[in-house]
């Protein structure tokens, strides 16, 4: 053991603290109409809320990895002012609450907004109460984590092997992709990970800006804040496929992208 | 879900101050009610304030919000509720302490765009395509109401969104994102912000507003207070201004 060993009251609180996340958990498991969770995992309507809460989710964590890699990248070369003022920019959507930010999205991306409004006077666009709105709502909320978790890991980088790399003649997106990428994985995968966590759960800008209706904006949150208002077994049920399917895409691609230790 | 707290300390002074009528401590009710009575419960509560020295704190959400929240065991004074379903819900839980009253009516009207752009004259036009119509979810009874009054005018409306409150509806019209909306009229008397198409009666949908006093009132007294000023003649003349009809 090279390790030292924890204090006792590191300890303890790890185990409140442990506690404390497991207990609602817990209860949704202990209260749940297990012989609703067959009718509901079958039901149509179910598979359509999953099957777009998955589609959504992974869309954008990709457009978070294509806009978020590069944004976190130039955050992790500014200083000073610009800094601070480029990192709370991007940190502003995960402290609004997000049922402002998709006021905002309206206000941006809606009919009447800064680039809807040409948008739709050219081309007829509208974006709102569409799939593509559900998949914009969740990546302004849950971008930012991806680009605060590369930003972290670019800083605490080792950069003397791009330094090698740049003096043996690499040019600067060679070095870019073939070193810094690599290097920068596990922070990548973490990133993308709690970015995925944190669209697959979205709800108050999607709804605000999605809108709710049944296979085009209706994600698992949606449609489980629905049914709780008018059947909270079926709002349990719904609750606990999307803890499983989350539960076991997290516990799997870790394992695949990082090896079990 | 909008709370609206009102400042219990400055009250408490302010009561010390003016000595209470009737010698009564000074009070304080907590009221859940349906987020359209938000405009006239705010002025009620004014009056109330004034005339017996009762603050109120208001929970103003979805009826079925609230409904959930009481079964949950939610404390509160007074229940508003938006139809008489769910206040029948709460009283087959044994939470209504007292009895019920209905004490306004709503119906729906149709909400566009100021000036009405798209030209919107009947429900019949929600049906046309390439209009963006914004309806509430059928769990709420906004929602449930709109189903009936299309099914009244035999109209069949594919709607962007259903949205868990009718105030949902309501932003989305007023913000320019929705083209019309299916609302209580009492919404666009009060929002200001969007033009109201009448439904005709004969396909329209009245709403029973009803009202209870709550097993778990911590001020019973209170509680009765507000109730009753509700129903007099000042309460009703508040709710017809806001949009309602009166019983």
């Amino acid at each position: 053991m090279s390790q030292a060993r924890i204090p006792a009251p590191v300890l303890a609180l790890a185990a409140a603290g442990l506690l404390f996340f497991l207990l609602p958990l817990a209860g949704l498991i202990v209260r749940a109409p297990w012989g609703q969770v067959g009718p509901a995992l079958v039901a149509p309507e179910t598979a359509t809320a999953l099957g777009l809460s998955l589609f959504c989710s992974v869309t954008a964590t990709a457009v978070a990895l294509v806009l978020g890699i590069p944004l976190a990248v130039v955050l992790s070369r500014t200083q000073g002012t610009l800094r601070s003022v480029l990192r709370a920019l991007t940190t502003l959507p995960m402290v609004l609450p997000p049922v402002v930010g998709g006021v905002a999205l309206f206000l941006a991306f809606g009919r009447r907004g800064l680039v809807g409004e040409p948008l739709h006077q050219a081309f007829g666009i509208q974006i709102p109460f569409t799939t593509a709105a559900a998949v914009i709502a969740e990546t302004f909320v849950a971008m930012p984590f991806l680009v605060i978790a590369v930003e972290g890991g670019l800083r605490s980088m080792d950069h003397r092997y791009e330094e090698a790399a740049r003096a043996l003649g690499a040019g600067s997106w060679r070095v870019f992709a073939r070193v810094t990428l690599p290097l920068l994985r596990p922070a990548i995968f973490s990133g993308a990970v709690l970015c995925w966590a944190r669209a697959l759960g979205e709800f108050g800008a999607t709804i605000t800006f999605a809108g709710n209706l049944p296979g085009r904006t209706q994600t698992i949150p949606l449609a489980v804040y629905v049914a709780l208002e008018t059947r909270p077994e079926g709002a349990i049920a719904l609750s606990l496929i999307l803890l499983a399917v989350s539960l076991a895409i997290l516990i799997g691609m870790r394992d695949r992208w990082l090896g079990s230790p | 879900m909008i709370k609206r707290g009102l400042a219990v300390a400055g009250f408490l002074v302010l009561t010390s101050c003016g000595g209470g009528v009737g010698g009564g401590p000074p009070s304080n009710i907590t009221v859940f009610a349906a987020a359209s009575l938000q405009p006239a419960f705010d002025k009620i509560a004014a009056r109330v304030k004034s005339q017996y020295y009762l603050a109120t704190t208001f929970n103003y959400a979805g009826t079925q919000t609230l409904t959930t929240q009481l079964i949950q065991g939610a404390q509160a004074d007074v229940f508003a509720s938006a139809d008489t379903a769910h206040m029948t819900t709460v009283q087959n839980g044994g939470l209504v302490g007292g009895t019920t009253s209905v004490f306004a009516h709503n119906k729906l009207e149709i909400a566009v765009e100021r000036g009405n752009p798209k030209r919107i004259h009947s429900l019949a036009d929600l049906a046309r395509s390439g209009l963006v119509v914004v309806l509430a979810d059928p769990s709420v009874p906004a929602g449930k109401y709109a189903q009936e009054a299309l099914a009244n005018a035999h109209v069949t409306v594919h709607p962007a969104s259903l949205e868990p409150q009718v105030t949902g509806v309501l932003s989305k019209v007023a913000l320019g994102e929705a083209d019309a909306g299916i609302v209580y009229v009492s919404d666009i008397v009060t929002s200001g912000k969007v033009d109201g198409i009448a439904i005709p009666d004969a396909e329209n949908v009245i709403a029973d507003y009803s009202i209870a006093r709550l097993n778990s009132a911590w001020n019973r007294a209170g509680a009765d207070e507000f109730f009753a000023y509700v129903l007099s003649s000042q309460g009703q003349a508040i709710l017809s201004g806001a949009g309602f009809e009166t019983v």
